[in-house]
């Protein structure tokens, strides 16, 4: 590898290698991102090269960084076909290398397709998983070699820092990401220019420092990791450029511990870039200085904080620190040293916004978030992997298209973003466009970007848990209320998925929420409470349920609900007897059941049975299916309790019998009978009501000897009515029926009639409640 | 561990325009505690002691600093260290089952090691291979997708020396 001496060079390094590039030399591009080398991709690509040199076929094996979908991995490119395959499997190279690499046809077998009926989708670009994404950040991620220089120049890279070394002056670079307006991929947003401007407005001849956070310890999400493994050098790039911008002559990458390949990675391509004169000293004859050291974490979550991040970087330990003085600022950063700190994607989203020009950046995306925004998709759905997409899609996008919807055709429940610190999004907000500033109304954020679908076996509340008990254990303990708040409302919710769940839990953790939120001293602490917070908004009734119910409607907190044997399930393979240790399942002669005095609750029997034949159900369910009352029934009465009047009007057959007032009593009393009704309205001419005739008027009328025949019923009908409001509830009515002592309640909504409800009718709609208490 | 062991002076020197020769060697702390821990599994005292020594850092200071993270270790573990990773998507697709079946079969809990120091059964934040979950390591050997067949070859080849 030659030293470039000069801009010269390179762009005519640039322009030969692009040529080769050009050139109708197939290339196979294996993917060989961590979870595609889990599967076996390495020995996919050595397969192949092995295969092609037996068979003489001219072709280049790339080992790219990650390619995406994950879940359907080991993943493969053919250029310049643009076939996509997917489940790659080695024992097929021979085919693979004939077929596609020597005469161009497709190995269908390998080609992605929704379902077996589908039809395949040849290319990349028609896969629904790529379709919907635009790629920045990952420009390069999959595409090229991350251990090859050439390549990455090839795909155009270093091409901003050309264009910034022949004709822009650092303020120029500066305006540019200003106007671009890129906010900080690592979670809170905060405009990447004014970042800059700020650490290079510190401290005129101040040595200033660059400093990429590649500490990515939110669990569920691995962005940055894939930048670092699959390409490296637009991280550098992206680096060079801030450094050059704000005349900072070092540069420190700090990467967590648990990702020993991007340090690899990162280390051979900073050797790479040095050899070639792309970064140490006087870059590209330009005279400038850079050179960037790689800085191992040791397993902090707490690092990835920028005060703990720059502690653990001059070999402290990670405590965060009360800010100001900002890192930008004197004294704050490494060694003091004003330093910029961004994350790992923000400086890959730099190269192309230098290359296009901010106005290109500002037409993607929103205009309060421009630009795109990785994710890692996990959790259930379909298709897991990594995306890139522009800022104002719809989450609904993201799960159902991209993703491909949930897996097994489960119910959406909710989404995670943005990590431990972030929130759980119900469904209701599937619509809601993702940017920064819309994740933050529904009580979420963005954070590093992953992005966790959970369906309707997951439980809301053992969700909140993990996170917080995740926080918990990362608290560094510097300051009381992270160190001692999150153990507390750990506690509190062990105690709720146990069972042992207090009334009064709920307005505890609510407090520590607010206190925690508020007096800790760094963003890990202030954010720890937020997964608790929005499950306690959007789901509070699974809280409800856990303690007071005693019950979880996931089926995945033990100790909670009744366990029973669903007899009509049961096999009676006898798996539960067998692993219950405390011998709670009893047989019968031909039969199981549970014996609830044994029973504790520890789900063994759940767990083993084939069949799902054991259920786990609420204390008041059991309570009315003894009583022979199925359990939807239940269910609807609860419903009803929450109904009108009018609710129960239309659940009857519409009819209003009315009877003129001066028709005879013989009359009412025919009507009744005919209709088989127990009242009708009396009404006068116009049809206004008067009063109601009531077979308990029958009784009075034969008891005072009223003439049936000649009596008009308008003299004998009652009028000392009480109308009820169709809005009324019903237990009211009830109420007030029953302490005036009537049977027919006349709805009434002004001068209209809009029918009879009797006390039947409801006691009938209250029946199985009434029976179950 | 000597100073010449860590590669000081091509690490370090080039920052010696900016920070003093104090700092560089604070700076190599966590990068040796590394070195020391990828040689012998875990942090000896004798080799801290040697380290306190050679980078003139108080020994307190370097406990202070090796036991606030959870990568250094201060008792020798198992030759192959099994890590269940407990992150969030690995965790909603029943890493918890994995963990327990683990632990049962070696009679070890989290973060414990086995007595003849064959195995240490572990949970990790993430192994950011979330795509694949739920996802278990062996050293440096990912395995996803984790079932019950895919378990018991896993738990075959950790009993494998």
């Amino acid at each position: 590898m030659e030293r470039l001496k000069n801009i010269k060079e390179f762009k005519s390094l640039k322009d030969s290698l692009c040529l080769q590039k050009g050139g109708a030399r197939v290339r196979a591009s294996v993917c060989c991102g961590l979870p595609c080398t889990a599967l076996g991709s390495q020995e996919i690509a050595r397969e192949l090269s092995d295969e092609a040199a037996r068979q003489g076929v001219e072709v280049d094996i790339v080992k790219t960084g990650c390619q995406g979908l994950c879940q359907k991995g080991p993943l493969m490119q053919v250029e310049p076909h643009g076939y996509f395959y997917q489940k790659v499997k080695p024992e097929r190279a021979g085919e693979m290398v004939s077929k596609t690499l020597g005469s161009g046809q497709p190995v269908r077998e390998f080609l992605y397709r929704e379902s077996y009926l589908d039809e395949v989708k040849e290319q990349i670009q028609d896969v629904p998983f790529y379709s919907k994404q635009v790629k920045i950040a990952l420009r390069n991620t999959g595409k090229v070699d991350p251990h090859d220089i050439h390549q990455y120049i090839a795909a155009g890279g270093f091409k901003a820092v050309e264009k910034m070394f022949s004709r822009m002056s650092p303020d120029d670079v500066l305006e540019e990401v200003k106007k671009a307006n890129l906010r900080g991929r690592g979670g809170a947003g905060f405009p990447a220019g004014f970042k800059w401007a700020h650490t290079k407005r510190s401290g005129k001849g101040v040595p200033k420092l660059v400093i990429a956070n590649g500490d990515e310890g939110d669990p569920g999400a691995f962005m940055d990791r894939s930048i670092m493994e699959g390409d490296p050098f637009s991280l550098l790039e992206g680096m060079l450029i801030c450094a050059y911008s704000i005349d900072a002559h070092f540069g420190f990458i700090y990467v967590r511990h648990e990702y020993p390949l991007a340090i690899k990675t990162l280390e051979k391509a900073i050797k790479q870039a040095e050899a070639m004169g792309l970064l140490g000293k006087n870059i590209l004859g330009t005279g400038f200085d850079f050179s960037v050291f790689i800085k191992e974490g040791a397993g902090a979550f707490v690092c990835g904080e920028a005060t703990s991040l720059v502690a653990s970087l001059e070999g402290q330990r990670g405590f965060p620190r009360a800010r100001p003085p900002r890192l930008s600022e004197v004294g704050g950063g490494a060694w003091g040293y004003p330093s910029n700190l961004n994350n790992i994607e923000t400086y890959a989203c730099v190269p192309p916004i230098i290359e296009k020009g901010a106005d290109w950046f500002l037409g993607i995306g929103t205009p309060g978030s421009p630009g795109t925004k990785v994710f890692s998709l996990a959790g259930k759905v379909n298709n897991t992997g990594l995306v890139e997409v522009p800022m104002g899609i719809t989450l609904r996008e993201i799960v159902e298209e991209i993703g491909g919807g949930i897996l097994n055709n489960r119910k959406f429940k909710a989404i995670q973003t943005g990590g431990p610190s972030g929130g759980c999004i119900p469904e209701q907000y599937l619509d809601l466009p993702v940017d920064f500033d819309s994740l933050w109304q529904v009580g979420s954020m963005m954070g590093s970007g992953g992005m966790v679908v959970m369906d309707e076996s997951d439980c809301m509340v053992d969700i909140a848990k993990f996170f917080l008990a995740f926080c918990q254990s990362e608290s560094c303990g510097k300051c009381p209320p992270c160190r001692v708040g999150t153990y507390q409302m750990l506690q509190i919710m062990e105690r709720i998925t146990s069972g042992e769940g207090q009334p009064g839990d709920i307005e505890r953790l609510e407090k520590l929420i607010e206190t925690v939120g508020e007096g800790s001293l760094c963003g890990l602490g202030r954010s720890a409470p937020n997964p608790i917070a929005t499950t306690l908004r959007y789901f509070r009734e699974e809280y409800e349920e856990h303690i007071h119910d005693k019950y979880c409607r996931a089926n995945v907190c033990s100790g909670l609900g009744v366990y029973t044997i669903d007899q009509k399930a049961c096999i009676l393979c006898g798996l539960c007897k067998e692993a219950c240790a405390f011998d709670a399942v009893r047989e019968r002669r031909s039969s199981y059941f549970i014996d609830q005095e044994y029973c504790t609750k520890c789900k063994v029997c759940f767990e083993v049975c084939p069949v799902d034949a054991v259920k786990i159900k609420k204390k008041t369910q059991i309570a009315v299916e003894k009583i022979k009352i199925p359990y939807e029934a239940m269910v609807s009465v609860k419903r009803k309790a929450k109904l009108t009047l009018w609710d129960v009007l239309k659940s009857k057959p519409h009819v209003v019998i009315t009877i003129y007032h001066d028709s005879t009593v013989a009359d009412a009393i025919k009507t009744l009978h005919d209709r088989n009704v127990s009242s009708v309205f009396v009404v006068d001419d116009n049809g206004k009501l008067i009063g109601i005739f009531t077979e308990r008027d029958v009784v009075h009328c034969y008891n005072k000897g009223v003439s049936c025949q000649d009596t008009p019923v308008g003299q004998v009908a009652r009028k000392d009515l009480i109308k009820f409001e169709p809005s009324m509830g019903i237990s009211s009515a009830i109420l007030i029926a029953s302490r005036n002592k009537k049977r027919h309640m006349p709805i009434v909504d002004g001068d209209r009639i809009l029918g009879m409800v009797t006390f039947r009718d409801l006691v009938s709609y209250l029946l199985p409640e009434i029976s179950y208490i | 561990m000597k100073l010449e062991d860590l590669n000081f002076d091509e690490k370090m020197s080039e920052l010696g325009a900016i920070i003093g020769e104090e700092e560089r060697k604070r700076g190599v702390l966590i990068p040796a505690l590394h070195q020391i821990q990828n040689k012998t599994g875990y942090l000896p005292p004798e080799e801290l002691q040697e380290l306190s020594l050679s980078l003139g850092i108080p020994l307190v200071e370097i406990y202070s600093v090796a036991s606030f993270y959870k990568l250094f270790h201060f008792k020798p573990r198992g030759r192959k260290i099994v890590k269940v990773c407990f992150g969030t998507a690995c965790y909603v697709r029943g890493a918890r089952v994995v963990l327990d079946s683990l632990s049962e079969e070696f009679s070890v809990k989290d973060g414990e090691t086995t007595k003849d120091l064959a195995m240490t059964l572990e949970t990790v934040g993430c192994v950011g291979c979330c795509g694949l979950a739920p996802v278990v390591t062996c050293n440096e050997e990912v395995v996803g997708e984790i079932d019950g067949r895919k378990l018991d070859e896993f738990i075959d080849s950790v009993k494998k020396e």
